[in-house]
């Protein structure tokens, strides 16, 4: 970040077509996995029903921001500029469903 | 190589201290504040779930004469047909839409490789695939018809909504699911126009690897708004 | 003050006067000083409307305004002042500084930044000009919903302060974008973070808070919006809704709103404290993390505002540690500036005087805010005058008294002359005691029970000496406030001519003429410590303290040159600099959008036809203008 070269690098080894071509397979499949989970009624019933969800998502989400928004690839700063806000707003969020009693009590 | 076409680009414009581009800095910024934008109405979604003191329901049939819900319709025995109101939520037209969303955002990525490989020659026995794949027009249309395409899915689950008995001021569901919803559609509308703009500039003059940066930052908008409606699609349709 | 003589008084080049130079200027230290006027013209309109208030409140069962119209003026004073004062003044001095303390030729995105002025300025008179036909916003600044929903507020009022705060919002988050960017992006060679001046960095955490809290009003205000103007439900009590729930987003925003508005003035007084008392900011590394510290914990104290709805012991609990915490960093700054002036050769110009203020009033109105932090306490003082009391010892003995210290201080910059020091001390005396006695007497008559908001009260309660004393005062404040525009105005065209650094400072800013060229440096310079121009010219000062010193070969950059005094007069173009050119696209553009979103409030007056005709001419109108503006060379 507070590099004085006015060409320190940006994105270098950017992932290929074929990297690409996996992950979106891979976005459909879980998408598929919660739509199919979604129609097991006693799946639904069991508390392992909203973890599972919440971390099949959470997958998605890392994949696309790391790989379709490269910043797995890209510089610390993009970084830093979107996972510290995440984390507020994150945060803020569980403070919220705690004060409006939807969550921990 | 692309980085050193987009490096190219740079080499006219003044001295930055990260040797990064401004716009890509303040569009990184835009996204951090756009998380806040969307926890704030997720929250709100949620805050209200079960609220609402009359149905239709996301996710439960609800009789409308005795202002009761029941897992089945079977469950509201006795009450006439036409006070019986399906459940809201579409999973399967949802489930779809998601689907498109999901694929746009692969041919996003496509767009911007294609942008950035156009100055190098084709291998030697180049078939149509690798042809297609150093296409950006083919790929930002592609993009935008999916983009496209869910919002057209949006406005069909809209309406049937309205047709099933549920708008925008009928119960707390309505105010939050439209709202919410309804500014997610917002902002893929504005991305369908954004990229709209960079098919007409790459009709106009062609879009080369000195353009690279100005797909990037939207493609990294457009991704966002699909990584939103993946916490969307399980916060909202799936989760009961 | 020695050399000022040998200077030229500052003249102003031909091209760069007249009305259409300052409505298509793209240059940040024009735009700086459009914020400031722009402001300075709001802090009249606020101080007004809080000495009608105060006239009103001088004796029991006064009749000088309605209750009405008091319910208007409480609202618009807040209102005023927190969005149409406090912050632009910051603004003002964001735009005008941080560049120069960077050393960068302008922001990131010049024509964002007169986008950014003029959202400003049309959505502040949007909101400001209904008082004058008393249908103002009347629902508090904070605007409470479901009390500000149509079935409660039906008139126009609230309408405009709806959108009003919408459209503000919008320019807050874009110059919010653009500086963020430019202080990451734009640093002179050897500018490291650890190298930034105090006021950019306090700059710079304000501005995330900007972009992270501003949303949740927006959402907050949309909802309100929708439920006035398309039937939504979101604060429809017999619906389901939850009364908390604008509470609750509102404070989301509006606690670290309460840093937006003080961290630039803490910046401020970081500048002047060290300067006059000629030795190095004690402890810089832990001002920075402290500054930080304040800013992320700022979002974690929210429901400190709510203690009387009843959340429960736990919530209580929570919310009431963190705010005991984070008085914690605000603490250290007030130890470290007490520290920097011990054992220096204090000067005590104007300037001065005013941050030496901001030290002491914080520090009072900090206190009453940790007493706030305890809930049974806070059960006692909410919404009373104790309360008033606490803000306003933060918000002007802090926020302004700041403010006037940096307007003292960096007045010879941006217009080639000093203010009047004799003048400056008489502001700065009337000042300090109109406003303890203003608000220290407030103390007394929150803790003898009398509310905020009420628009006369009863003889007899105890109240009527502490209610003479504060408006009294607040008489003194008008007093004291025109004087300060007197020597603004009078120095302005009259004042001991400046030179390149009237006060020997030691930061980049003061290394270039003043008022600076449109390009601010001729050649960009190489910084080696915190401190380039004292180690230049004033070594003695930061002898034998670390302040991130480095060697010049160290820090070399391609297009740079070492720490000099500039004294470069010529032209951009005489030097071959590409400057951006002036338009009046970002003005049209804003224009268009304050129209459109102001144009709403057509919804309950003119036929649905009408209202939606309007509004997509609008839209239009913008959209054209945003892709004009995007589709024009910057330079």
């Amino acid at each position: 970040m507070s590099s004085n070269s006015a060409h320190s690098e940006e994105a270098h080894e950017h992932p290929t077509w074929s990297t690409y071509k996996w992950i979106a397979l891979w976005l459909t499949l879980i998408t598929v996995v919660e739509v199919w989970a979604y129609y097991i009624p006693a799946f639904v019933a069991s508390n392992y029903f909203v973890p599972a969800l919440l971390i099949m998502s959470a997958v998605k989400f890392t994949v696309v921001v790391m790989y379709y928004m490269h910043l797995k690839y890209d510089h610390a700063l993009f970084r830093k500029l979107f996972v510290g806000p995440l984390i507020i707003a994150i945060a803020t969020f569980f403070a919220l469903m705690f004060v409006f009693r939807k969550m921990f009590q | 190589m692309a980085t050193d076409a987009a490096h190219d680009a740079h080499e006219h414009h003044h001295y930055t201290t990260t040797g990064l581009d401004h716009k890509k800095i303040a569009i990184w910024a835009f996204i951090g504040s756009e998380c806040m934008l969307f926890m704030s109405l997720i929250s709100t979604y949620l805050i209200y779930k079960g609220k609402s003191v009359v149905g239709p329901w996301p996710h439960e049939f609800w009789c409308k004469a005795t202002n009761t819900a029941a897992a089945t319709a079977e469950a509201l025995a006795g009450c006439p047909a036409d006070q019986i109101y399906k459940p809201i939520l579409n999973i399967p037209v949802t489930s779809a839409s998601t689907f498109v969303l999901l694929m746009s955002s692969l041919a996003m990525v496509l767009a911007l490789a294609a942008v950035e490989m156009k100055d190098q020659p084709l291998p030697a026995g180049a078939g149509l695939g690798d042809r297609m794949l150093r296409s950006s027009k083919l790929w930002l249309w592609m993009t935008a018809i999916l983009g496209a395409t869910f919002l057209g899915f949006q406005a069909y689950e809209f309406t049937s909504f309205v047709h099933e008995g549920l708008t925008i001021k009928t119960n707390l569901f309505g105010s939050s699911f439209f709202t919410l919803t309804g500014f997610h559609g917002a902002h893929v509308t504005a991305g369908v126009i954004w990229l709209l703009t960079l098919l007409a500039i790459d009709y106009k003059r062609g879009l080369g690897p000195k353009d690279a940066l100005k797909v990037d930052i939207a493609a990294l908008y457009w991704h966002f708004v699909d990584v939103v409606w993946i916490a969307i699609f399980t916060l909202i349709y799936l989760i009961q | 003050m020695a050399t000022t003589a040998a200077h030229a008084a500052p003249v102003a080049s031909e091209e760069n006067t007249g009305l259409w130079s300052w409505l298509s200027t793209v240059d940040h230290k024009r735009i700086g000083i459009l914020y400031l006027y722009t402001a300075l013209f709001f802090l009249v309109v606020g101080g007004l409307e809080a000495t009608v208030m105060r006239t009103q409140l001088m004796k029991p069962n006064l009749t000088v305004v309605t209750a009405e119209q008091f319910n208007q003026l409480f609202t618009m004073h807040g209102t005023t002042m927190v969005f149409l004062v406090i912050m632009p003044l910051s603004a003002a001095f964001f735009n005008f500084l941080i560049p120069l303390q960077i050393g960068a030729r302008d922001v990131a995105f010049p024509r964002l930044n007169a986008f950014s002025y003029w959202v400003y300025l049309f959505g502040g008179l949007f909101i400001t000009l209904p008082i004058l036909g008393w249908i103002a916003p009347n629902g508090g600044w904070f605007g409470y919903a479901p009390l500000t929903t149509r079935a409660y507020a039906p008139g126009l009022n609230i309408d405009f302060w709806v959108l009003g705060l919408q459209i503000l919002g919008i320019s807050s988050l874009a110059a919010a974008f653009n500086f963020i960017t430019t202080i990451i992006n734009m640093r002179a060679p050897g500018m490291t973070l650890m190298r930034m001046p105090m006021f950019t960095w306090m700059s710079f955490v304000v501005q995330f808070l900007v972009i992270l809290a501003f949303p949740v009003i927006t959402i907050a205000l949309v909802f309100l919006q929708f439920d006035r103007f398309f039937g939504t439900q979101f604060y429809e009590i017999a619906a389901g809704a939850d009364p908390l729930l604008w509470q609750h987003l509102f404070w989301v925003f509006g606690h670290p709103e309460v840093y937006i508005l003080i961290l630039p003035a803490f910046g401020l007084v970081s500048e002047v404290l060290p300067n006059f008392s000629k030795k190095p900011l004690f402890g810089y590394n832990v001002m920075v993390y402290s500054g930080i510290m304040i800013g992320f914990l700022g979002f974690g104290v929210w429901a400190h505002h709510m203690f009387a709805v009843g959340m429960g012991a736990v919530a209580d609990t929570l919310f009431s540690l963190t705010t005991m915490l984070i008085a914690i960093p605000t603490g250290v700054k007030i130890f470290n500036w007490i520290f920097t002036m011990w054992g220096g050769q204090i000067r005590f110009a104007s300037p001065m005087k005013f941050a030496i203020g901001l030290i002491a009033m914080f520090t009072i109105g900090g206190i009453s805010g940790v007493m706030h932090s305890s809930p049974p306490s806070d059960l006692q003082q909410t919404d009373t005058y104790f309360v008033v009391a606490h803000f306003h010892y933060v918000l002007f003995g802090g926020a302004i008294m700041g403010i006037f210290s940096g307007i003292y201080f960096y007045f010879p910059k941006m217009t080639g002359r000093l203010m009047d020091e004799g003048l400056g001390t008489l502001h700065f005396w009337l000042n300090f005691i109109g406003l303890n006695l203003t608000f220290f007497p407030m103390h007394f008559s929150g803790m003898l029970g009398m509310p905020r908001r009420i628009y006369t009260y009863d003889a007899g309660q105890g109240w009527e000496l502490f209610n003479m004393m504060s408006t009294m005062g607040t008489y003194l404040l008008v007093v004291s406030t025109l004087v300060f525009f007197y020597n603004f105005f009078k120095s302005r065209v009259s004042g001991q001519v400046a030179g390149n650094d009237p006060w020997e400072a030691p930061t980049l800013e003061w290394s270039i003429p003043s008022p600076p060229p449109d390009y601010n440096f001729a050649q960009i310079p190489v910084v080696t410590s915190r401190y380039p121009l004292w180690d230049l010219k004033h070594p003695e000062k930061t002898a034998g303290v670390d302040h991130s010193s480095a060697s010049i070969e160290e820090v070399t950059g391609a297009h740079a040159v070492p720490m000099h005094e500039e004294t470069e007069r010529r032209t951009a173009k005489e030097l071959g600099l590409p400057m951006p050119f002036p338009t009046i696209k970002p003005l049209f553009t804003a224009l268009f959008m304050v129209l459109m979103i102001g144009g709403m409030v057509l919804k309950t007056l003119t036929p649905l036809s009408v209202f939606v005709a309007t509004l997509i001419t609008l839209a239009a109108l913008m959209v054209g203008s945003l892709y004009a503006w995007l589709t024009s060379p910057l330079e």
